[in-house]
């Protein structure tokens, strides 16, 4: 099983990896907001497989627990600070 | 048990892969925010439901349920923040007044949209 968890955390790397061409050529700035929300939630199921790898469970469910709030609290932030209101242009 | 463990790890990866195929092959924001909006939440929900199983399975004591039940939290969390973030982040691009795509270029609503929602 740890050789099963190995492979699926080397296949999500990849995916990270891939994942970074929307954030180095987005056309907008909200592709590569949306890019780094998806790498996080990405990386998050990373963490978890991390902590099953090393056998540290219990202190990496707390880091990817606080990884999920704060990547969801920086895209909040970010879809408020990005907006341009009609009236400004 | 370890069947079922493997099924959904698989199956999440199967959800982020289309995820990933969708962000860097679709040819607008919108439609592109579509895809991992979905994917990503079913994926995650998938994949900890299937750790929170495997923990359970090899470590059936008290701290081995609280960590399950804190993988569940992580997951019912990001089911309901993560559709939230991505919706905000849609009302911001359509307020900045990105078009959305259409085949020949003419937008199928009134654009720009009038103020006043």
């Amino acid at each position: 099983m740890e050789s099963f968890f190995i492979g699926v955390g080397i296949y999500l790397g990849v995916l990270i990896f891939i994942c970074f061409y929307r954030i180095a050529f987005g056309p907008t700035v909200y592709d590569r907001v949306i890019s780094v929300s998806f790498i996080g939630t990405m990386t998050v199921v990373l963490l978890v497989l991390m902590g099953f790898i090393f056998k540290r469970i219990d202190m990496f469910v707390d880091i990817s627990l606080m990884y999920a709030l704060l990547n969801f609290i920086g895209t909040l932030v970010f879809a408020k600070y990005f907006v341009k209101k009609k009236g400004a242009k | 048990m370890e069947l079922i463990v493997k099924i959904l790890l698989i199956l999440s990866l199967f959800f982020f892969t289309t995820a990933t195929i969708g962000f860097l092959r679709f040819p607008d924001f919108y439609s592109r925010m579509h895809a991992t909006g979905k994917g990503d939440t079913l994926g995650i929900l998938l994949a900890l439901l299937g750790l929170a199983i495997y923990h359970l399975e090899h470590n059936f004591s008290w701290p081995g349920i609280v960590i399950a039940i804190k993988l569940i939290f992580i997951a019912v969390f990001w089911f309901l923040g993560g559709p939230t973030a991505t919706h905000a982040l849609l009302r911001s691009a359509f307020d900045t007044g990105i078009m959305p795509w259409t085949k020949d270029g003419r937008p199928v609503i009134e654009w720009p949209p009038k103020r006043g929602r």
